[in-house]
């Protein structure tokens, strides 16, 4: 265990000292987000994520891909320190440093709160709250102090023409979010995380428990938001993955295998092993 | 191929034998179950039914047995409740909410959990000793509504802490999830959605518990409760300033257990009849109670299923 944690912070400085991008990465002229240099995650023992350094782009869609338990959501789950609620024996190692202000989002010194003030997330099943369709969209306003009615008001209608379901509920906003389809939920997930103007939002296999119409919904949806917001989304389907995403980040093991421009991934992968999950021999 | 089918279907009509010997021996151990009880009632109402009348709930006890009433003793059930109520509930619902949300999973809270699924089991008269040591005499609050107050929320606060505790488990993580993602501190998570989304479960423990308290006698008698009282505690509210008083809570006192109690010890069948006529009261409070518990559950799970 101890030569292994030697190992890993090794790597992590040649890595720093190499340059924090890897290869395949030549976008001048776009500004960085967030980026992973050498990020490590430990389930206690079990390490998760091994040095994965790979940039996310502002305005841009970034899908993760990979087979089930190749780490794409605990990647993903570092951006809002999700893990921080989880046992207090997982640690990160490495760091996330979000842009502009270049902090080190991972560090003990900042607040998980403030991070997640920050940066929006959707799941993989639509979470709404057991209350109405109203209060689900204020509640993160609420968290931030928003008193005025007539503001609140304002940010939930906006936040739901952005998620285009205004035109669905407008006329029942005090509904229980429960009474909507499976897809109009996600989408009012997906405005309730936009309400509060993240910098980033997630997305956790945002489609995974909807029907195929639900699902060409919220990936229109996700390619007009990266107007607004820069995206991350963890995908397991592939064709999803080509359809709405900019940058495509193949993970195998913990470990990032292949990041380029998604054309270039799906269609000159580098890597026999990213060339195998997209052919589908694996995975 | 038609020897088969029938093998086939030997195979099942025999599983299917199991299906309905299953059902009467099922019938048998309900009905052994559901008809002691009716059995039980309905001598307690045979008994009780000429004394219940208006008389009887406004009435003091008394040495004739037709003039004697529950008025002290119902009084002094609905005080000791109220009482037990006000601090059962906060305690309990904040010892479940720190149990599941805030306390990190370790030794210590194990053991706590431990004590606390045990305590729920201490016998009643347990908790009386205790409350006579301490409430009784070393906080000399005396033989009254504080002391059995205190005792019975003591009783029920495992009941109400595991109750709150099954409440808060319910809630699927997802929940927490989203409201932490939103950035929500810890206690705004609690505040806006643990609480609220417990609040059917957590009552209908509430009211389990109280529906316990209000049956329990031996904690009671072992605290010094009276078993002949002819006057009311003083009114928690007046029509002269200060308005509230506090008087109350160290008034002596009687439960409608131990007026039951009392009027069953007596030889004369008449004062048997009080005592049948006290049982159905009591008996009354507790199915209102558990009808209210029930409701509640049936409330809040109509307006939230996850």
């Amino acid at each position: 265990m101890v030569s292994e944690m030697n190992d890993a912070s090794m790597g992590r400085n040649m890595n720093m000292t190499a340059g924090s991008l890897p290869p395949g990465v030549s976008t001048p002229g776009q500004s960085l987000k967030a980026e992973a240099r050498a990020l490590d995650f430990y389930y206690g023992e079990v390490q998760a994520l091994r040095s994965v350094t790979m940039p996310i782009w502002e305005h841009k869609v970034t899908a993760l891909i990979g087979p089930s338990g190749c780490g794409k959501s605990t990647f993903l789950r570092c951006f809002n320190r999700m893990h921080d609620l989880g046992e207090v024996r997982n640690r990160y190692g490495g760091e996330i440093v979000f842009q502009p202000d270049g902090v080190n989002i991972l560090a003990k010194s900042v607040d998980p709160i403030e991070v997640r003030m920050r940066i929006g997330m959707v799941f993989q099943k639509p979470n709404p709250f057991p209350k109405s369709i109203f209060e689900n969209i204020a509640y993160g306003l609420r968290v931030r102090g928003e008193r005025n009615r007539s503001a609140m008001a304002d940010k939930v209608e906006q936040a739901l023409k952005d998620a285009s379901l205004w035109e669905e509920v407008s006329d029942r906003l005090q509904d229980q979010a429960f009474n909507l389809s499976g897809g109009q939920q996600q989408r009012l997930c997906i405005a309730r995380a936009l309400a509060t103007a993240p910098e980033l939002l997630l997305f956790d296999e945002p489609t995974s428990a909807l029907d195929p119409n639900a699902t060409a919904n919220i990936e229109d949806l996700i390619n007009r938001l990266k107007d607004k917001v820069s995206i991350l989304i963890v995908t397991h389907n592939m064709q999803q993955a080509a359809r709405v995403s900019d940058y495509t980040a193949f993970m195998y093991l913990g470990e990032l295998v292949e990041f380029g421009d998604t054309n270039t991934v799906f269609t000159n992968p580098r890597s026999k092993q990213t060339e195998d999950y997209i052919t589908g021999r694996f995975g | 191929m038609t020897q088969d089918m029938q093998q086939i279907r030997r195979l099942v009509a025999r599983g299917k034998q199991w299906d309905k010997v299953f059902v009467i021996i099922g019938l048998i151990c309900l009905m052994i179950g559901v008809l002691t009880l009716a059995v039980l009632l309905a001598g307690l109402v045979q008994d009780g039914a000429g004394r219940l009348n208006w008389d009887f709930f406004t009435s003091f006890p008394s040495r004739r047995a037709e003039n004697a009433g529950i008025l002290s003793a119902i009084v002094g059930s609905s005080l000791v409740m109220l009482l037990t109520a006000i601090t059962a509930i906060p305690l309990g619902v904040a010892a479940g909410v720190y149990l599941e949300e805030y306390a990190r999973r370790n030794w210590v809270t194990e053991i706590i959990e431990i004590n606390v699924n045990n305590l729920a089991g201490v016998p009643s008269i347990i908790y009386g000793l205790l409350a006579l040591g301490l409430f009784v005499y070393a906080l000399d609050f005396g033989q009254s509504i504080l002391s059995a107050g205190l005792t019975l929320a003591l009783l029920i606060l495992p009941i109400i802490i595991v109750a709150t505790r099954e409440a808060i488990r319910s809630i699927p993580s997802s929940i927490r999830e989203g409201a932490y993602a939103l950035g929500a501190t810890r206690w705004q998570m609690v505040r806006d959605h643990i609480i609220p989304y417990s609040t059917g479960g957590i009552l209908t423990g509430v009211i389990i518990g109280l529906a316990r308290a209000i049956g329990e006698t031996a904690p009671i008698i072992t605290i010094g409760a009276l078993t002949f009282i002819a006057f009311l505690p003083e009114p928690p509210i007046s029509a002269q300033f200060p308005f509230v008083s506090f008087e109350w809570l160290k008034s002596p006192f009687t439960v409608m257990p131990i007026q039951m109690f009392n009027w069953m010890s007596r030889p004369q069948a008449a004062f048997q009849e009080n005592a049948a006529a006290a049982g159905v009261v009591l008996v009354v409070m507790t199915l209102v109670m558990n009808g209210a518990a029930i409701w509640l559950r049936l409330r809040y799970r109509k307006r939230i299923k996850w």
